[in-house]
């Protein structure tokens, strides 16, 4: 019986979904919406990760050395260094390296370069760049070195000069992702709302033909059954249709956003996390599709 | 099988609909309920359909308080009972075979009997050539023998038929008549609201006649009169 009831469920939602097409539209259209909030909100999620991530990865400290610090003895020290649990990497840059990387970076400008041959020498000194696993720990680090018994060797350690930037910089990013949860709150219950009303609507005009199943005899799940049926398909069309369209869009756009933030691959970020997507395009279309149809039919089914 | 107990419906706005009406109905027996628009006929088949509740009084169907059936119980009463509903209340995003097979379906028929019975009663009702049409492609007459194809198809114990030919020309009201008088004789309760003169006084059945929410006839073989 049970199995004999489901399968006209399913038979009936599926004639019912392919019989009234404008509503049945409709709903597709503004669950591909909410689906379409989600996944963006989960893809925008990723790429702000990615930015932050990298904004954090060009944050650092060196510690410059006084000339004549042999380069033996510093490496010595960032051997110690490397061996803070806080300190994630440190990178030594030679005077060399340093005067190297002036030279690129200035080439075209003239007057450094004619100044750089007045001086006669290189006047660069030799440094370390330290990279911390966590913000928050930077300032720990400084404290460290400036204690440390090396610390006549060191010139000058640059964290005290570049603290408000760094500092700047997290609290932009850390109210971006703030603002950003906030945002997304927002967002998905506007659009589990859009999404239930939209269906509150399309059943509303079926409150006749609910009031007839029931005064023929009609239980109440032997009446919403075809109509979580139809919920679920319109969630389950609306999710293929998300899913085309994001895979189309991250593909389409890749290179453009790629441009913009060197090393963003949107369609990576996609197809890394297919799985993910396929499971909360369809899940979440054919959850809200099934909760939005089955509190809507309840309102009519008291006759 | 079916009592009614000093029953009186009030409407919230004030309008008494049914005012302490008490009568039995008895198993296989063919009642026509007669009375002018607002008399009350049609308040006492919803109230035995449970479509409305009565504001004093208790309605038995084979000794059962209807009163006391719970939300879960009534869809089982309702499949003892076939309805025919003055304005059809025919699904209107089902085919004329859909509608009917419907009520199959909700008792648990198997597919092949919803087609072996569905076809039958069609064929019955004359409307085999309209098995695939949507009521809105259906006349009023057409409409009415889908309500009745529908409220019969199950073998009810009791038909309730609420103005089943108003819509119907004289050769069909016959035919209609005539079906409903053999699904009486087959064992069918059957009870009749109409307006139709002609059809209670051919009967030689049992009349009862209603005013103003009141009986105030009740004849074992009545004839139409107001």
């Amino acid at each position: 019986m049970f199995f004999t009831s489901l399968k006209r469920a399913i038979k009936s939602g599926w004639h019912g979904f392919f019989r009234d097409g404008g509503m049945i539209t409709a709903n597709v259209f503004v669950l591909l919406m909410a689906i379409s909030v989600f996944t963006s909100l989960f893809l925008f999620q990723n790429i702000s990760n990615f930015i932050v991530d990298s904004i954090e990865d060009k944050v650092d400290i060196s510690v410059y050395f006084e000339y004549e610090v042999l380069e033996d003895e510093i490496l010595d020290i960032k051997k110690e260094i490397s061996g803070i649990p806080e300190v994630k990497s440190v990178n030594y840059v030679s005077k060399d390296n340093a005067l190297e990387n002036f030279v690129e970076r200035h080439s075209e400008d003239e007057t450094l370069m004619q100044s750089l041959e007045e001086v006669g020498v290189n006047p660069f000194l030799a440094s370390l760049n330290i990279k911390a696993f966590e913000f928050g720990q930077y300032e720990g680090i400084s404290s460290f070195l400036e204690g440390s018994i090396f610390q006549t060797k060191i010139e000058k350690v640059d964290y005290y000069e570049r603290e408000p930037v760094i500092e700047r910089v997290f609290s932009l990013t850390s109210t971006f992702s703030r603002i950003g949860i906030i945002f997304s709150i927002i967002m998905a219950l506007v659009a589990i709302l859009v999404v239930f009303n939209t269906i509150r609507l399309a059943i509303y005009n079926f409150r006749d033909e609910i009031r007839i199943q029931r005064l023929v005899g009609a239980s109440n799940w032997f009446i919403r059954g075809p109509f979580l049926v139809q919920g679920v398909i319109a969630g389950l069309f609306a999710g293929l249709i998300g899913l085309a369209l994001f895979g189309s869009l991250t593909w389409l756009f890749n290179s453009t956003v790629n441009g913009i933030f060197p090393g963003l691959e949107v369609f990576s970020i996609f197809i890394s996390n297919l799985w993910i997507i396929i499971a909360l395009q369809l899940g979440i279309g054919a959850l809200l599709g099934t909760i939005s149809s089955l509190l809507a039919v309840r309102s009519h089914l008291n006759v | 099988m079916i009592k009614f107990e000093n029953i009186s419906k009030i409407y919230p706005a004030g309008l008494t609909a049914l005012d302490n009406v008490s009568f039995e109905v008895g198993a296989k027996e063919f009642i026509s309920l007669v009375g002018k628009s607002g008399a009350g006929k049609s308040t006492l088949l919803k109230l035995l359909l449970i479509e409305e509740k009565p504001t004093q009084g208790d309605i038995f169907f084979n000794d059962q308080n209807l009163g006391k059936l719970s939300k879960e119980e009534i869809p089982n009463l309702r499949r003892k009972i076939g309805s025919v509903f003055q304005d059809y209340k025919l699904i209107p995003t089902k085919t004329t075979y859909e509608n009917i097979a419907y009520i199959l379906e909700v008792i648990g028929a198997s597919d092949a009997e919803i087609s072996r019975d569905v076809a039958e009663v069609l064929d019955i009702v004359g409307l085999s050539s309209r098995a695939h049409n949507f009521p809105a492609e259906l006349s009023g007459g057409e409409k009415q023998r889908v309500a009745i194809a529908r409220a019969l198809i199950h073998r009810p114990e009791i038909i309730l038929a609420d103005e089943p030919t108003g819509n119907l020309d004289p050769y069909h009201t016959l035919e209609i008549i005539r079906l409903l008088l053999k699904i009486n004789e087959l064992g069918t309760t059957v009870i009749l609201a109409t307006h139709n003169k002609d059809v209670i006084n051919s009967l030689g059945k049992r009349v009862i006649t209603m005013q103003a929410g009141k009986i105030i006839r009740d004849e074992a073989v009545g004839r139409f009169v107001l």
